[in-house]
């Protein structure tokens, strides 16, 4: 098996690259599912990345910074609730404001915190299990947020496909006019399907800042909250397909890096300019077939409840 | 279904002074009558005089502002439509509350509040379909299904709750006479079981066939209450419409009667999931004539609209629709306007005009190049002024003026204007959909007679149209749409219901054999 | 007692107006918590961030200078928001206008030639309409996303920029710094007052204001923009092509975008850089709407802005603020924005909650006659 020891480190990466993307993909998805557009994503995460870090490193404990990444992430969604759903205001104009916003919020709160470095988080080894050749170091060598990114996303998907309040989110993002006139409080659900996707877009920021790079930079996301939205297209509002999306971006990520790290003659932009090209040419052959895209997006997407009183 | 003991004494359901008012009109002021279990009752109205915000207040969608509901003869609270649910109230809505893209039986479950187990669930609507004739497939997915099959769903969905008040918002819109039998064969068995029924209509015919006492409400009052089956259609009528209705007049045709539009071979699949493909459609208008297409809703009448006004383009056949001898299948709205071709699609707001615009520029929207309003790629504005004056003036539209916003007229003063818009191009061809619908009765008479005096004048007129009435009344001819394909057109004079009632659900063979005479409905 | 919000009948014109003007106000009384928070005297601050670029002729320069690209952008981008395409891409056509036009720059550094500088203009306007007909061509043929396209090209943008500062176009004699050469005399923007850097960029950019002005309002192509904006079915049905209206957007957006990146690079810069912006394609998104899409609401709008970017430095070296301040700033004032928005479409309505239990009956009013 020793043959395959070189793979260990590649996947090991792919992993770290694909777990932020996965996390904020996930929370996004239930966001649109009830019928919200949050393109606040971007700006969710730099402040859950924010936050985590500063947390974990007042506190020296990286849980309590993943807990504060969740608060700071739901926050951040809370703002964008009032102003979409109670407010009724444009959700693509409100998305891009939380962006700005959260760019900045991040950048001033992190200022101090700028050249300090952090203890990344624990890998989670399970004794035994990780000693398997090749498969123990990639199954059961992680870290906690990579687990949750799996048990989350699995979660995820057996809320929308098996259980009542999973249908009845649906149905809120399907037609908020009649799930209302059936008596659903489209709202509170609403506002409760924002914050989960906000608390997920602050976890794919403390993974960032925590574990993948374990450290603080100003617009440290570099657009991932971006292309986690472009993959919840890309999924065709479905959880499996989110999965396999976040990592073939993971991969892409990684080869890029590994080539530029193996001296490849092509000049180092370049290679960065690979995983947003990939983006578009995802969003270019999902979307050329119209039919599918209008048949799977939630019929109320980004569409403005006015209840009748 | 429970029967109630006591239903001699004590009214199921009690409105007293129910009065709920909306941003400039009052639409339910002080209402007030009683429903008693086993009863079928009329709630009859015109369009506009309150009766579906009656009906979302008894259901608890709306909360009225004033007045109170006695429930079994104790006030309560309706707060939502969870709470009429769990007193006994089940309700069919007029646009149904429906999930499209979800299967049937989602549909139905998220309507059981306390419901988990879907097994059990399944088997109950099975039962309930078989005892009450009311047929489904739990797993086809809402958007394949006829309008017929949705208003099931909703039936069932109401019935699993065993309700004791079962409502219905004008539930017959939509079928075709044949259906609306078959429903009220299940509405009369129902109330033999003890469920009350309230059956809110505009149709006097139906409300005489199946009620045993009529509410009649006219511009949010309550005006009247009668036997159904004492009182003559016509008494009926005029208590609903308060004043009685001009018949328009019909002018004699002047001038040629040359063909002005003539369709031919039209197929066209369509463009959304939800919608119905047109399968090779004919038909032909001449210069002095208003050709009527009865039908049902969503039948094909907006995917034909759409063909027709050149908002969808038919490159591989442009010769399937021809307007003055040009074929024009491949051609844009503006080039079939500049062939004295005008439009009057079905939906006022966002479609044929824009509530958020003033009056000037809706006018400017479809005439400017008709009528020259546009000067070196520059917007004359006081001649759009001007035309817009025309417009208000010539068609009765009450509004403050032409710098009015649209969203601002009611509904209408909107139609009148969107209709004067485009009589005053002074077209050849005038294709117009659901000329009154959601209209109050005095401007729908406005509009028919505008529709009879044009073609009077020699412009060829296609009236797409749900309300049969209508059709009958100004018409020359009469087509019917039926799951994108259409009938031949036939004299009005020489078609009976019946055999309209038969095309309309689709039964090209059963109509041409139907036997001569009128036969009255649900009676 | 619970607050209500309840529809209008009609837009309110007099809120459409007000509204940006009550957003700023909330903002610097946000600011006062936020400087407070931050440990500073608010109302020093506040002086120093508001107050005093506005006292001296130099500061008055800087903020068109600041202005400039803010407002050629802000017209741009209001355009394609109007008609619901939505061009968030503006900083990498910005970047593409740059590269464009200061490539001609580069290769004609010698060169005194009067026709150097129309044509540098030239090449940076289609240099972004080029970039922006990207995410058109995708939205028009493949029906891609423009927001997403858009804002993944802007990270394309900057890498390439990156690049080439970094390599070939590397100042041969410029120490190593990836840094271009400096452009000649005859390819940098004249500048307007002596000892300032206000530069005839300014001027073209409020000739583009009036132009939008009457593009907008007068013409048709405005007309249908609004049209298809407010009621994309209207648009349908009297044959306004959608398709052609959103490439005009973004092409128009992409020119002036590029517009204002070679007005940044043959103005103040001087010379082509890793980092030519400081977003201004991003705040160019709030310009447009503190503006309310409107080109003279625009010139306003882009002056608020360009104050934030010029009060941010001087509080960073007046008191040690960080530079961050200004985006959140940013960011908080199209929050209030949007939220004083909705007063124009509804009223807030104190009222009274009904009771539970029964609801006392209304008096009959008089007059009541129509019963029975």
């Amino acid at each position: 098996m020793s043959g395959l020891d070189w793979l260990i480190p590649v996947v090991l990466t792919v992993i770290t690259a694909s777990t932020p993307l996965l996390l904020a993909a996930t929370g996004e998805l239930v966001t649109e599912r009830a019928g919200v557009l949050n393109l606040g994503v971007e700006g969710m995460m730099l402040v859950g990345a924010i936050a985590a870090f500063a947390v974990a490193s007042a506190t020296g404990s990286g849980l309590l910074g993943i807990l504060a990444a969740l608060l700071a992430g739901a926050a951040m969604a809370l703002v964008f609730a009032v102003l979409t759903i109670s407010m009724m205001a444009n959700q693509v104009a409100s998305g891009l404001a939380l962006t700005i916003f959260g760019v900045g919020l991040s950048a001033l709160v992190g200022a101090s915190f700028v050249g300090i470095a952090l203890d990344p988080l624990p890998q989670l080894s399970i004794p035994g299990l990780s000693a398997i050749p090749v498969l123990g170091p990639i199954l059961f060598g992680q870290d906690l947020l990579v687990y949750l990114s799996f048990a989350i996303l699995a979660a995820v998907a057996w809320f929308l496909a098996r259980t009542r309040p999973g249908l009845v989110l649906k149905a809120v993002g399907e037609s908020h006019d009649s799930a209302h006139a059936l008596g659903y409080r489209v709202i509170a659900i609403r506002y409760g399907a924002t914050l989960f996707g906000g608390a997920m877009a602050g976890l794919g920021g403390a993974y960032l800042s925590l574990s993948y790079t374990p450290m603080w930079a100003e617009n440290m996301t570099a657009g991932r909250g971006w292309i986690a939205l472009a993959l919840v297209v890309f999924a065709t509002w479905r959880p499996g397909r989110l999965l396999l999306g976040a990592y073939m971006f993971g991969a892409i990520t990684i080869l890029q890096l590994h080539a530029q790290g193996a001296g490849v003659e092509i000049p180092s932009q370049f290679m960065s300019m690979l995983p947003y090209l990939a983006t578009i040419l995802v969003l270019v052959l999902i979307s050329r077939d119209s039919t599918k895209i209008r048949l799977n997006a939630p019929a109320c997407l980004g569409k403005v409840f006015r209840p009748a009183r | 279904m429970t029967t109630n003991e006591t239903a001699s004494e004590t009214a199921l359901l009690e409105l007293r002074g129910i009065t709920k008012a909306f941003p400039g009109i009052l639409a339910n002021d002080r209402i007030g009558f009683s429903i008693m279990p086993h009863e079928i009752h009329a709630l009859l109205g015109e369009n506009g005089a309150g009766k579906s915000t009656l009906v979302k207040i008894i259901y608890g969608v709306l909360q009225a502002d004033a007045g109170e509901i006695l429930w079994q003869g104790r006030p309560v609270r309706v707060s939502g439509p969870a709470a009429a649910r769990r007193l006994g109230i089940g309700m069919v809505f007029q646009h149904f509350s429906l999930f499209e893209a979800m299967t049937v039986f989602e549909n139905i479950a998220l309507a059981m509040d306390g419901e988990r187990d879907n097994r059990a669930l399944r088997a109950r609507i099975t039962t309930l379909s078989k005892t009450y004739g009311l047929p489904l497939d739990l797993d086809s997915h809402v958007y394949a299904l006829s309008v017929g099959e949705r208003q099931r769903i909703e039936i069932v969905r109401c019935l699993l709750q065993n309700p004791k008040l079962l409502i219905l918002d004008e539930p017959t819109s939509v079928l075709t006479p044949q259906e609306v039998e078959r429903l009220f064969e299940t509405l009369r068995q129902l109330a033999r079981e003890g469920c009350a029924i309230l059956y809110i209509s505009h149709k006097l015919d139906e409300v005489k066939a199946l009620c045993d006492r009529a509410t009649i409400l006219r511009a949010g009052r309550t005006v009247a209450e009668c036997d159904p089956k004492v009182e003559t259609a016509r008494s009926m009528a005029e208590l609903m419409i308060g004043a009685k209705v001009q018949p328009p007049s019909r002018p004699k045709a002047s001038g040629e009667r040359a063909e002005r539009l003539s369709v031919a071979g039209l197929s066209l699949v369509a463009e959304s999931a939800f919608g119905v493909d047109l399968r090779d459609l004919s038909l032909s208008v001449s210069g002095g004539e208003i050709l009527g297409i009865a039908g049902i809703a969503g039948n094909g009448q907006n995917e034909l609209m759409a063909a027709l006004t050149g908002e969808r383009l038919l490159p591989v056949r442009p010769d399937a629709i021809v307007i003055d001898g040009r074929p024009v299948g491949s051609l844009g709205p503006p080039a079939r306007r500049a062939l004295g071709a005008v439009f009057v699609p079905e939906e006022r707001n966002g479609h044929a005009a824009i509530p958020a615009m003033s009056l000037a520029e809706n006018a400017f929207l479809t005439a400017f190049r008709r009528l020259g309003l546009l000067k070196h790629g520059l917007m004359s504005e006081a001649p759009t002024r001007r035309f817009a004056g025309r417009i208000i003036a010539d068609y009765d539209v009450r509004t403050t003026g032409a710098q009015a916003d649209a969203g601002s007229l009611s509904g209408g003063n909107m139609q009148k204007f969107i209709v004067g818009r485009e009589m005053l191009q002074e077209p050849g061809l005038l294709v117009i959909a659901q000329p009154t619908w959601g209209v109050d009765p005095g401007a729908a008479s406005a509009i028919r007679q505008a529709l009879l005096d044009l073609a009077a004048n020699g412009t060829a007129v296609l009236v797409i149209s749900q309300d049969l009435d209508e059709i009958l009344e100004i018409c020359d001819r009469v087509a019917v749409i039926s799951e994108g394909k259409l009938s031949e057109a036939r004299p009005v004079a020489e078609i009976t219901v019946e055999e309209i009632g038969l095309l309309m659900g689709g039964l090209h063979d059963l109509a041409a054999q139907a036997p001569e005479g009128r036969v009255e409905r649900g009676s | 007692m619970a607050l209500r919000l309840e529809r209008r009948a009609q837009h309110s014109q007099l809120m459409v107006t007000l509204s940006p003007v009550i957003a700023i106000l909330l903002t610097l009384l946000s600011g006062i918590v936020i400087f407070a928070l931050l440990g500073k005297d608010p109302f020093l601050s506040l002086y120093t961030f508001f107050v005093l670029p506005l006292t001296s002729l130099y500061g008055l320069t800087e903020l068109g200078v600041k202005a400039t690209p803010l407002i050629l952008i802000g017209i741009g981008l209001s355009f394609g928001f109007r008609a619901n395409v939505w061009n968030i891409g503006a900083e990498g056509q910005l970047t593409l206008g740059a590269i464009f036009g200061g490539g001609l720059g580069i290769a004609f550094y010698d060169s005194d030639s009067a026709l150097l500088l129309p044509a540098m203009i030239l090449a940076g306007v289609l240099g972004g309409m080029a970039w922006a007909a990207i995410p058109a061509w995708l939205k028009t043929r493949f029906n891609a996303n423009e927001i997403l396209t858009s804002l993944m090209l802007t990270y394309v943008a900057v890498l390439l920029l990156s690049y080439l500062v970094h390599g070939p176009w590397r100042d041969p004699d410029g120490y190593n710094f990836p840094e271009s050469r400096m452009f000649s005399e005859a390819g940098t923007l004249p500048l307007l007052l002596e000892a300032s850097r206000l530069h005839l960029g300014a001027v073209i950019a409020l000739l583009v204001v009036v132009a939008a002005w009457v593009l907008l309002t007068k013409a048709l192509i405005g007309f249908q923009l609004r049209v298809v904006g407010l009621a994309p079915a209207a648009a349908r049905y009297v044959g306004f092509r959608q398709k052609r209206l959103i490439w005009f957007c973004l092409l128009f957006s992409g020119g002036l975008a590029g517009l204002a990146g070679l007005s940044e690079v043959a103005g103040p810069i001087g010379q082509l850089t890793p980092s030519i912006s400081p977003g201004y394609g991003f705040t160019a998104i709030i310009v447009a709407f503190l503006g309310r899409l409107h080109p003279v609401g625009v010139l306003f709008a882009g002056l608020v802005m360009a104050l934030t970017y010029i009060g941010g430095e001087a509080a960073q070296i007046e008191i040690g603020l960080p530079a961050a301040v200004t985006g959140l700033f940013q960011g908080v004032l199209l929050f209030f924005l949007l939220a004083c928005d909705m007063l124009s479409t509804y009223r807030i309505r104190f009222v009274r909650q009904p009771a539970a239990g029964p609801v006392a009956s209304v008096k009959p009013a008089a007059g009541e006659a129509a019963a029975q």
